[in-house]
């Protein structure tokens, strides 16, 4: 035990020195695809070390394009990207062996079993140590849970599973970056779980990961970090923490008689009010506007209140508030 | 070594998870990277060659060619059986086919199997193979693991081109074996006439062969690097195959129209048939060393294309 907390030791010391250099850093990237449609546009990403780093935004927004961009499978038209330090895509081949990627989905030879499917891609990293390959597949497997299915083949996977061994993949190695794109796709809520638990050891462990999804409750849970993308273009980016706040919270109502609750809140100046059955939310109010005034008022006008409260602002109303729009597909 | 490996290994070190996550069996501090070894592609290469020997589709492939030969001579046999006289008419009729030598000595099956199998089947599965060997990585989507790796565009291109070659020489050497076989269970196998008429002994006969089978299988290496080169062209694996294999249809059949003569000499079939030659005494080598220079054309062309597009492609399957 002791020298584990030795080791723990060191590793935060070492992050904390990574700190200073950002891990992804992009400037004016941008990438048009050749019929013309503009992807990306003119992106500027900074991922702090040992960050998680939450990467949002609608279907169609151009996350994935980015994240392939930041490996090296699609040149950007314009802009540039830096990876653990070096320019991508020139410096891939000293990059690339420290970061595991899922992109798009886990893509297995569904006729080779999952051991075989990991051996093949370690293989194709000439860096990675022949000695060591059949222990850093087995703790891999061991790592997402799929030690016990390693000698199925990969077409009876089921896409839970498939997905695990796509992550395997990522980890085959110590990695110092992790990008992971939309990671709990296809998991069942137990999978979820453990991948949420995953990347915190990860990232305890002084990875940072870089963490695209369009769910945003799992940013909310697991990230530390977060940017939002909308039609190419980056809208925000900064700690979690902020952009929740930057959030305007909501003034929540519960009353058998909304009705009368709403008029008297719209006497007040509360604006954005909605009612679903007995359950009333309206912007909060001004900060010059007292909630316990609002309340006496409330019941003075003969409103019965079962609950009267002002909810924090989630990364959900701050999305939509930045994106001024639903979180749907981009046209 | 570089750059990256001089930052501390921080995170190689396996720390205990505060999260009952799974059991972490440690492989202990990373070693330090290993000085690359000049024969550093040979691990993806087996990998890939034996990934390509693991697939029904191979079999399938292989199978097919080695049934070949047994139905030639099978049927040989039985025309021979029931009439009594030569198969293939008068002797000076014979031609490259070498179908009426095949009853009095079984190894011209050998030579007979392959001209058989090289106008048609044997391209047409190193078509498949080659089409498919970029083209089908991409539409299964593990190209873009196999090159975030990082396997490297160049070297998983040349390791992809070795395994074609690869199996175009095992694709050979079954056509050739399997007629070995058959021919000696079916027919009498002894010394063997030349085309030029002098007998040589069964061995130097096997030897002849043996060169035959290598002639044949050097001589779809033009037509592989084409394959590769469309494969390069798509993320369909069976739209880069059928692509291939309708090269080879096309390009056999403007072979075959005799006012675009013009053009036969740098068709890439156009002197497959040429491995006769080595069954000449001595060897004739005029034609064979043609077909040798247009295959190395073929390769050197459509190998720099195939590279020129790859390296520069965006992976978006």
């Amino acid at each position: 035990m002791t020298t584990t907390g030795t080791v723990a030791a060191d590793t935060a010391g070492a992050a904390g020195v990574a700190d200073t250099a950002p891990v992804i850093r992009t400037r004016g990237l941008t990438k048009r695809y050749r019929g013309g449609q503009l992807a990306v546009d003119g992106l500027d990403l900074t991922v702090p070390a040992g960050s998680v780093f939450g990467f949002l935004g609608p279907n169609g927004s151009g996350k994935t394009t980015t994240i392939r961009m930041l490996v090296g499978l699609i040149d950007p038209t314009s802009g540039t990207a830096e990876v653990l330090g070096h320019p991508m895509p020139a410096a891939a081949r000293t990059v690339l062996p420290e970061v595991g990627a899922l992109i798009e989905g886990p893509a297995l030879y569904g006729f080779l079993n999952g051991r075989d499917n990991l051996l093949r891609y370690d293989r194709a990293d000439p860096t990675a140590d022949p000695r060591t390959r059949r222990a850093r597949v087995g703790e891999a497997l061991e790592r997402v849970g799929l030690a016990a299915a390693s000698g199925k083949k990969a077409k009876a996977y089921s896409l839970g599973m498939k997905q695990r061994l796509g992550l395997a993949a990522a980890l085959l190695r110590p990695r110092r970056l992790l990008v992971l794109d939309e990671p709990v796709n296809g998991l069942d809520p137990q999978g979820m779980r453990e991948i949420r638990s995953l990347v915190r050891e990860l990232a305890a462990e002084g990875t940072t990961v870089f963490l695209s999804s369009h769910l945003l409750d799992e940013i909310e849970q697991v990230c530390t970090h977060a940017a939002v993308m909308a039609r190419g273009r980056l809208i925000v980016q900064g700690p979690v923490a902020d952009l929740a706040a930057s959030a305007r919270g909501r003034l929540a109502v519960t009353t058998p008689d909304p009705g009368d609750a709403a008029r008297i809140l719209r006497e007040h100046g509360l604006t954005g009010l909605s009612a679903e059955g007995d359950r009333l939310t309206a912007d909060a109010p001004p900060a010059a506007v007292d909630l316990a005034d609002l309340n006496a008022a409330l019941v003075a006008g003969g409103v019965r209140v079962r609950f009267f409260g002002a909810e924090r602002g989630s990364l959900e109303d701050a999305f939509v508030a930045l994106t001024g729009e639903g979180f749907d597909v981009a046209g | 070594m570089s750059q990256a490996e001089a930052e501390p290994a921080r995170s190689r070190n396996p720390v205990r998870s505060r999260y009952p996550m799974r059991p972490r069996h440690p492989v202990g501090p990373r070693t330090p990277q290993r000085p690359r070894s000049p024969l550093w592609t040979l691990g993806l290469l087996r990998s890939e060659i034996t990934t390509l020997l693991r697939r029904h589709r191979t079999f399938a492939l292989l199978g097919v060619l080695a049934a070949v030969p047994v139905l030639i001579g099978i049927a040989v046999r039985i025309e021979t059986g029931g009439g009594g006289g030569g198969a293939g008419g008068p002797d000076g009729a014979a031609g490259p086919a070498f179908l009426a030598q095949v009853t009095a000595n079984g190894l011209f099956l050998v030579f007979a199997a392959l001209a058989a199998t090289l106008p048609v089947f044997l391209p047409m599965a190193v078509g498949v193979v080659a089409g498919d060997a970029v083209a089908g990585e991409a539409s299964s989507g593990t190209l873009r693991y196999l090159l975030v790796a990082p396997a490297g565009r160049t070297r998983l291109l040349l390791v992809k081109y070795a395994s074609v070659l690869a199996f175009c020489l095992v694709a050979t050497l079954v056509v050739a074996a399997s007629a070995l076989a058959v021919g000696a269970l079916l027919f009498p196998v002894g010394e063997v006439t030349t085309i030029s008429g002098t007998r040589i002994g069964f061995g130097e006969g096997l030897v002849r062969a043996a060169l035959t089978a290598l002639v044949v299988a050097v001589s779809l290496t033009g037509f592989a690097a084409l394959g590769l080169f469309v494969s390069t062209l798509t993320g369909s694996g069976i739209g880069a195959m059928a692509a291939t294999v309708g090269l080879l249809i096309t390009v056999q059949i403007l072979d075959s129209i005799p006012q675009l003569g013009a053009v036969h000499p740098y068709l890439f079939s156009h002197y497959w048939m040429s491995f006769a030659d080595v069954l000449r005494e001595p060897v004739h080598w005029d034609d064979l060393t043609k077909n040798f220079q247009l295959q190395g054309l073929y390769v050197a062309v459509f190998g720099s294309a195939a590279w020129a597009r790859f390296t520069a492609k965006d992976i978006t399957a």
